[in-house]
């Protein structure tokens, strides 16, 4: 960043990140460095699972950036809601007994997989070219060739493959990568709008106790912009807590 | 205006049969998205009263009406005219996407 306020020579992202992290610290603001696979209800409050953890908290700031996942696979957009689903705890119940893929090869789409052994028949992960997990379960097999494109009449019905191969499934689950805005949004139930999550002036959502801050609400992709909504964020969140007392 | 419960015993009747268009919610109690969209299907069963009836079908209790019409993520709100489907709006969107596409 060459052009941020108060940095003459500029300072490059993960410079600044650092920096934020160190000041944290200083701060005795405790820090886990876990990857957050999903964040659920919890009565009034929240649960956000991480690789490791489940934290239950009063609030949650969602400030996550907003890494683009577009997947390139010719007819998946096309079968969305029609056999291609982002969100396996929302839509596995309509996989009851049912085959079913994942796309993805990370700790993400393993708790997908997770979300999805008790329902369906069964679970092929496709990594899509990527190194396959090392996850083993007894209705879970994995695909590690690239996938050309998905076929189906009204619904998805089959997946072939770089080198023409396919496999017949009822259903996708996309998990690419790692969980992003529009994955959390999806499972929490927050509005989303062109993948970015929608919130007022004071960053709050449309659901109480959720607040988002930075590039997962859209808009200006800059740290000035996620600063600025970051410290309304914060504000608006210790109002909320004060409030709940 | 008042949510009609549709069911599998009502629903040939009360959407198929309507005069007025009906907007049918598909949803489930466990549904994080559906309970988000609740709401906003109020909201739009109150401004809309006058050219449109709502509905919701919980897909746990009536299964086969999810089926018939393909619901394989909630929450599906789906727009029928005359007894045909004519739109089909899936996951939670706010009220001025849905309006949008209701239009």
């Amino acid at each position: 960043m060459e052009n941020y306020y108060g940095f003459e020579n500029g300072i490059t992202g993960n410079e600044l990140y650092q920096k934020g992290i160190k000041q944290a610290s200083n701060l005795e603001i405790d820090l886990l460095k876990e990857e957050v696979v999903k964040i659920s209800h919890l009565n009034s409050n929240f649960l956000v699972h991480t690789t490791n953890n489940q934290i239950e908290s009063k609030v949650v700031i969602i400030a996550i950036g907003n890494q683009k996942k577009h997947l390139d696979i010719d007819g998946l957009n096309k079968f969305e809601g029609r056999g291609v689903s982002y969100c396996a705890i929302c839509d596995g119940f309509f996989y009851r007994n049912k085959d079913v893929v994942v796309i993805g090869s990370g700790t993400y789409a393993i708790s997908e997989v997770n979300d999805l052994l008790n329902i369906a028949n069964n679970i092929t992960i496709l990594t899509n070219g990527n190194k396959p997990p090392d996850f083993r379960a007894d209705n879970v097999s994995i695909i590690s060739k690239p996938i050309k494109l998905v076929r189906g009449n009204t619904k998805v019905e089959e997946i072939e493959f770089d080198d023409n191969s396919s496999i017949k499934t009822d259903g996708i689950f996309i998990a690419q990568g790692v969980a992003g805005v529009t994955d959390l949004s999806k499972k929490l139930g927050l509005i989303i709008e062109k993948n970015s999550i929608v919130t007022n002036k004071d960053m709050e959502t449309n659901i109480p106790g959720i607040y988002a801050c930075g590039d997962a609400t859209g808009g200006l992709l800059q740290i000035s912009k996620a600063v600025y909504e970051g410290t309304k964020a914060g504000l608006s969140a210790i109002k909320y807590l004060n409030n709940r007392r | 205006m008042s949510i009609l419960t549709i069911n599998n015993n009502n629903f040939e009747k009360d959407v198929l049969g309507s005069e007025k268009p009906v907007l049918v919610d598909f949803y489930a109690d466990w549904c994080g998205p559906c309970k988000m969209m609740s709401p906003i299907v109020e909201e739009i069963a109150e401004e809309c009263n006058d050219t449109i009836l709502v509905g919701k079908v919980n897909v746990d209790e009536n299964q086969e009406l999810a089926q018939k019409y393909g619901i394989m993520s909630i929450p599906t709100l789906i727009l029928f005219n005359n007894g045909i489907p004519k739109e089909t709006i899936v996951g939670l969107q706010s009220k001025e996407q849905i309006k949008q596409k209701l239009k």
